[in-house]
C-alpha cells in the first residue's frame, strides 16, 4: 500500500461515525466545562487544553487516518517535526513576550492619549 | 507477458508514484499551512491581554453560537468521509450527494461566521480597536478563508466528476481536497479552544 492509499482511503464507515461521535462527545465536554458551573475556576484551563489535545488526535487517528504503520511513516514524520517547530514558535513567542512585559517600563497610556502624543 | 503489457505495468505503476508524491506533497504543502496558523496563534496569545481599553472578547462571544458553528464543521467532516467511501466503491451518484452534502455544512459556517463578525463590527468590535482584535480577526479570518477555498474548491471537483467522472487525476484531487478539509477542522478545534473557550475559562 502507498502512502497516498493509506492517507486518503484508509477509512471506513466505522472509523469516520466512531471519529464524529468521539469529536462531539469531546466538544460538547469542553464547552460544558467552561458553560456549565460545574468545575472550579482554576480547573478550566487544564480541562480544556487537555480535551483539546485528545480531540486532535481523535481526528489525525480517524479521519486523516494517521498512523504509525510503515505506509504512512513519512507523514507521521512530517508531522511530528511540523508539530516540534509549532511549540518552539508558540511557546517561545509567549515565553519571550512575556519577559520583554515584564521588564519594560510600566506604561499607562490609553490609545486617545497615545494618538494626542504624535 | 508481452511488451505491451509490460510497458502498460510500467505507467501503471509510475501513476501510482505519482499519485503518492502529489499526495505527500500536498501533505507539506498542508504542514507550512500549519505553520502559517502557529505563528498566527502565538501573535494571538501574545496579544491576548492588549485590549487597549477596548472590549474584551468575555462580553463580545457567544459559546452557543460557536458550539453551532463546531458542530457544522464537524459533520462536514463527516460527510466529506462518506463521499469518499461512496466514491471508493464507484458510487457517483451518492458520492456528489455527501460532497453537497458537505458544501452545504461548509457554506452554513462561513455563514455563521460572517453574521459574528459583522455583528462585532456593529458593537464597535473592530479589528482597529484593539491590538487584541486585530489578532483576533486575522487568526478566525484566516481559517474562514480557507474553509471558502475549499468551498470553491469542493464546487470545482463536484463539476469535474460530473463531467470527466472518476478518472486517476479526479481521484487525486479528491484526495488532496479530503486531506485538506480534515486539516481545517483540527485547525478549528485550536481556535475554539484558545480564542473562545479560554476567554471564559
Amino acid at each position: 500500500m502507498t502512502a497516498s492509499q493509506a492517507v486518503a482511503s484508509h477509512g471506513s464507515l466505522k472509523t469516520y461515525t466512531v471519529g464524529l461521535t468521539l469529536s462531539m462527545l469531546l466538544t460538547l465536554a469542553s464547552f460544558g466545562a467552561v458553560m456549565l458551573d460545574v468545575l472550579p475556576r482554576q480547573m478550566r484551563l487544564p480541562v480544556i487544553v487537555t480535551l483539546c489535545i485528545a480531540q486532535l488526535l481523535v481526528q489525525l487517528i480517524y479521519f486523516l487516518h494517521m498512523g504509525s504503520a510503515q505506509s504512512q511513516g513519512s507523514n507521521t514524520g512530517i508531522f511530528v517535526c511540523t508539530a516540534f517547530l509549532i511549540a518552539i514558535v508558540i511557546a517561545g513567542s509567549l515565553w519571550v513576550m512575556h519577559n520583554a512585559n515584564l521588564n519594560m517600563m510600566p506604561m499607562q497610556l490609553s490609545p486617545a492619549q497615545a494618538r494626542a502624543k504624535e | 507477458m508481452s511488451a505491451l503489457h509490460i510497458a502498460e505495468a510500467h505507467n501503471a505503476h509510475a501513476a501510482h508514484d505519482g499519485e503518492a508524491q502529489t499526495t505527500m506533497g500536498f501533505w507539506i504543502y498542508l504542514m507550512s499551512d500549519c505553520l502559517i496558523f502557529a505563528v498566527l496563534f502565538a501573535t494571538f496569545g501574545v496579544l491576548a491581554a492588549a485590549t487597549a481599553n477596548g472590549p474584551p472578547g468575555r462580553g463580545l462571544f457567544e459559546l452557543d453560537f460557536v458550539l453551532g458553528e463546531t458542530m457544522l464543521l464537524l459533520l462536514s467532516s463527516f460527510t466529506f468521509g462518506l463521499a469518499m467511501l461512496a466514491l471508493k466503491v464507484g458510487d457517483l451518484r451518492r458520492g456528489t450527494g455527501w460532497l453537497v452534502a458537505t458544501f452545504a455544512l461548509g457554506a452554513a459556517f462561513v455563514g455563521m461566521e460572517v453574521f459574528e463578525f459583522s455583528e462585532l463590527a456593529h458593537r464597535g468590535a473592530v479589528p482597529q480597536a484593539s491590538a487584541y482584535l486585530s489578532a483576533y480577526f486575522t487568526l478566525v479570518g484566516t481559517h474562514g478563508l480557507h474553509v471558502s477555498f475549499g468551498l470553491l474548491w469542493l464546487a470545482v471537483m463536484v463539476h469535474q466528476i460530473h463531467h470527466f467522472g472518476l478518472t486517476p487525476v479526479t481521484r487525486r484531487r479528491l484526495a488532496c481536497l479530503s486531506l485538506f478539509w480534515h486539516f481545517l477542522d483540527l485547525v478549528w478545534i485550536c481556535v475554539f479552544t484558545f480564542v473562545y473557550l479560554r476567554e471564559f475559562a
